[in-house]
């Protein structure tokens, strides 16, 4: 099978490169999006409860369904192919997204905004400089939990006609041939382990003076 | 009749480069009541704590009856010796019997005996038995609850109770009554040797048949209350009075 | 729906044996691994974070390419399955026991280890209990996203609910699409209640006590 590994490397490594840039350009294309639409929806939500309640109960009702079986059940409605993908990998990445955000913002004890206002800070001044640092290490959780599940997802958007490294083990699975399953398994292990390590050590470097105590 | 129980002999303790407690000598006699004086980080927690073995002195000897404590089964030791800290400790998943209950049940005894005694144990702490036995700590009072903790150390008759500044985040009144209530409970059973920590020198003097008065882990004075305000042994022991008379007399000024 | 019900429903039923039995063998392994590994590791804070760093690193390995990847060592079939399964498991049970049993007062072990309890009493007495609330969550977590991979699992001829989902996809209908989908929910949800009936058996108790303050 090693040779066999090689072989593959020799002769078709240009798709073999097409599938990683596939797969790296859908999952973090969706995070980009999916924290652009989760950031200040989750702030709004630690402000206005009735927001909040409904990211919580999407995010309850999203927890329950199968990621497969929403990938298969939004196709009649959005079809398939690449922006379909992208469409439901928001979706799936949206509930980790809000609940960490809302979770961080309240998690700020007013202590410190009674502060900041006695100080004489305005607003802006008081989500810049105390609401957003406080939140931050619940905020970049709920990214990495966001982007396990973008990865583990993309990974199954071969089968709604978006490419990636799933269809590696979607086309060895369908031949038998264990070539192709073993190549894109470790490939997207490894793609979803850098992508946790790097994210680890960037939390790291954020969180150095930061006592805070919070796990994933 | 004086029958040495608690023994310190050169004990030291350090916790890493921090030594807590350079030499501590001192002899506490069977049925007396001292109290241990001094404020946080005196030493005074460290001392109770190597008393039942929860600590383990860096140098010299805790004699517990006589025999050294290392050579002693801390588990059966501290069975026989009650605890009363300031958090309470209650365990917040058991109703106030089952937590009066915990030492008797691990001694083997049966659930009658275990019964008569939380009822015994809940009026000597002046609660109703039928009305508390069966409610959870929450449900508590935080005056009640330390009367649960103090029954709960009692519960086997143990010839030595720890009490760790037990009283410390009660409210001044509450504080009052229970310390009348362990002074009178003392009285009551014969032969109990009772070590109460505390930082208030008001409970200190009011508790203690001697007092220890302890700082930066050595002992100031070991004496009598009497002998303490009267002949305070060290310039320390002065100044701590000093904070007590200058009290009494803001009260006499607005008295008079 | 009702047709497809009629005509497929010995299937069904099968899948969903077959999903239960994937979900629950994983889930109690897991769980007993946890155990043990807790209990042995209890007194080595450094080693159970490194063990749940190293699960968490598998954890973010996606579920199909762990089942790829599993094939030529343990073939297809549900034996791969449950294996993928449980190392999810395992991660989720392992971070939830270790924030529960840390969450508790260390001032009420000093207090039982103070009154003569040994440490394995003390474990057992009040570490545990306290931390049952934490365990039945952790276990609620696991469960629920069990159930969403398990359907994966059809990928590696495990069976499971999974199959009515790929058979919609590969005959483009709907309906078996939305039974696989809904016998999911129903199953998760199911396992959900119970696994709460228990939980409550076991702490409403002094969980009444403590709501009310």
């Amino acid at each position: 099978m090693f040779s066999q590994i090689i072989h593959y490397f020799q002769t078709d490594s240009g798709q073999y490169w097409q599938y990683v840039w596939q797969h790296i350009y859908l999952s973090f294309g969706t995070l980009v999006i999916a924290m652009v639409i989760a950031f200040p929806l989750g702030y709004l939500g630690s402000k206005i409860k009735p927001v909040a309640t409904f990211c919580t109960a999407f995010a309850q009702v999203l927890r329950i369904i199968p990621s497969l079986a929403l990938l298969f059940l939004l196709i009649p409605y959005i079809g398939t192919g690449t922006l379909p993908a992208l469409i439901a990998l928001i979706v799936l990445a949206l509930p980790p997204l809000l609940i960490n955000t809302i979770l961080g913002f309240n998690e700020v004890d007013p202590t410190y905004r009674e502060v900041g206002q006695a100080l004489g800070m305005n607003n802006r001044q008081l989500r810049h400089q105390i609401e957003i640092p406080l939140a931050l290490p619940y905020i970049l959780n709920g990214i990495k939990l966001a982007l396990v599940e973008i990865i583990a997802s993309a990974t199954l958007a071969t089968y709604i006609g978006a490419g990636g490294l799933g269809t590696l083990i979607f086309t060895g699975l369908g031949l038998y041939d264990m070539t192709y399953v073993v190549i894109g398994g470790v490939s997207v292990a490894l793609l979803s382990l850098l992508s946790m390590v790097g994210f680890d050590l960037l939390i790291r470097r954020i969180r150095r003076h930061d006592q805070t105590n919070y796990s994933i | 009749m004086t029958k040495p129980i608690i023994q310190f002999k050169h004990v030291q303790k350090s916790f890493g480069a921090n030594q807590v407690i350079p030499d501590l000598n001192f002899t506490i006699n069977q049925g007396e009541l001292v109290t241990i004086l001094g404020s946080s980080g005196s030493g005074k927690t460290t001392t109770l704590k190597m008393i039942n073995g929860l600590w383990q002195p860096s140098a010299g000897q805790v004699l517990i009856d006589g025999q050294p404590i290392d050579q002693l089964d801390l588990v059966q030791l501290r069975r026989h010796m009650g605890y009363v800290v300031q958090q309470i400790g209650l365990f917040p998943h058991m109703t106030i019997a089952e937590n009066i209950a915990v030492v008797p049940k691990m001694l083997g005894w049966d659930q009658e005996r275990i019964q008569q005694r939380v009822n015994e144990l809940l009026e000597l702490v002046q609660l109703d038995p039928t009305k508390y036995a069966h409610r959870y700590p929450n449900q508590l009072s935080g005056g009640q609850q330390q009367r649960i903790g103090v029954a709960r150390a009692l519960a086997v008759n143990p010839p030595y109770v720890l009490f760790d500044e037990p009283f410390g985040a009660l409210d001044a009144v509450t504080r009052l009554e229970l310390q009348k209530e362990v002074k009178r409970i003392h009285e009551s059973l014969q032969d109990k040797t009772f070590l109460f920590v505390t930082h208030d020198i008001n409970e200190a003097l009011y508790l203690g048949q001697r007092v220890m008065v302890m700082n930066k882990g050595q002992i100031e004075q070991f004496a009598t209350p009497e002998d303490i305000v009267t002949q305070p042994a060290t310039s320390f022991v002065k100044e701590l009075l000093g904070t007590q008379q200058q009290n009494r007399d803001l009260w006499r000024q607005y008295h008079d | 729906m009702i047709d497809y019900w009629n005509a497929n429903w010995s299937t069904m039923v099968v899948d969903m044996q077959q999903h239960l039995a994937m979900v629950l063998a994983s889930l109690g392994i897991a769980l007993m691994i946890a155990i043990v590994l807790i209990a042995l590791l209890m007194r080595r804070p450094n080693w159970l974070n490194g063990l749940v760093y190293f699960f968490s690193l598998l954890y973010s390995v996606p579920s199909f390419a762990f089942f790829a990847m599993l094939l030529p060592i343990s073939g297809l079939g549900m034996r791969s399955a449950i294996i993928v399964l449980t190392v999810y498991c395992e991660y989720v049970l392992l971070r939830t026991f270790i924030t529960g049993i840390q969450g508790i007062d260390p001032a009420l072990v000093e207090v039982a280890q103070g009154m003569g309890m040994t440490r394995r009493q003390a474990f057992m007495k009040v570490q545990l209990p306290l931390a049952l609330p934490a365990i039945f969550s952790g276990l609620q977590v696991a469960l629920a996203s069990m159930m969403g991979i398990a359907t994966i699992a059809a990928t590696i001829n495990a069976g499971g609910l999974g199959q009515l989902l790929f058979e919609g996809l590969q005959t483009q209908q709907t309906v078996p699409l939305l039974w696989g989908t809904i016998l999911t929910i129903a199953l998760t949800l199911i396992c959900a209640g119970v696994l709460k009936m228990i939980e409550w058996a076991l702490t409403h108790r002094w969980k009444a006590a403590l709501a009310k303050n």
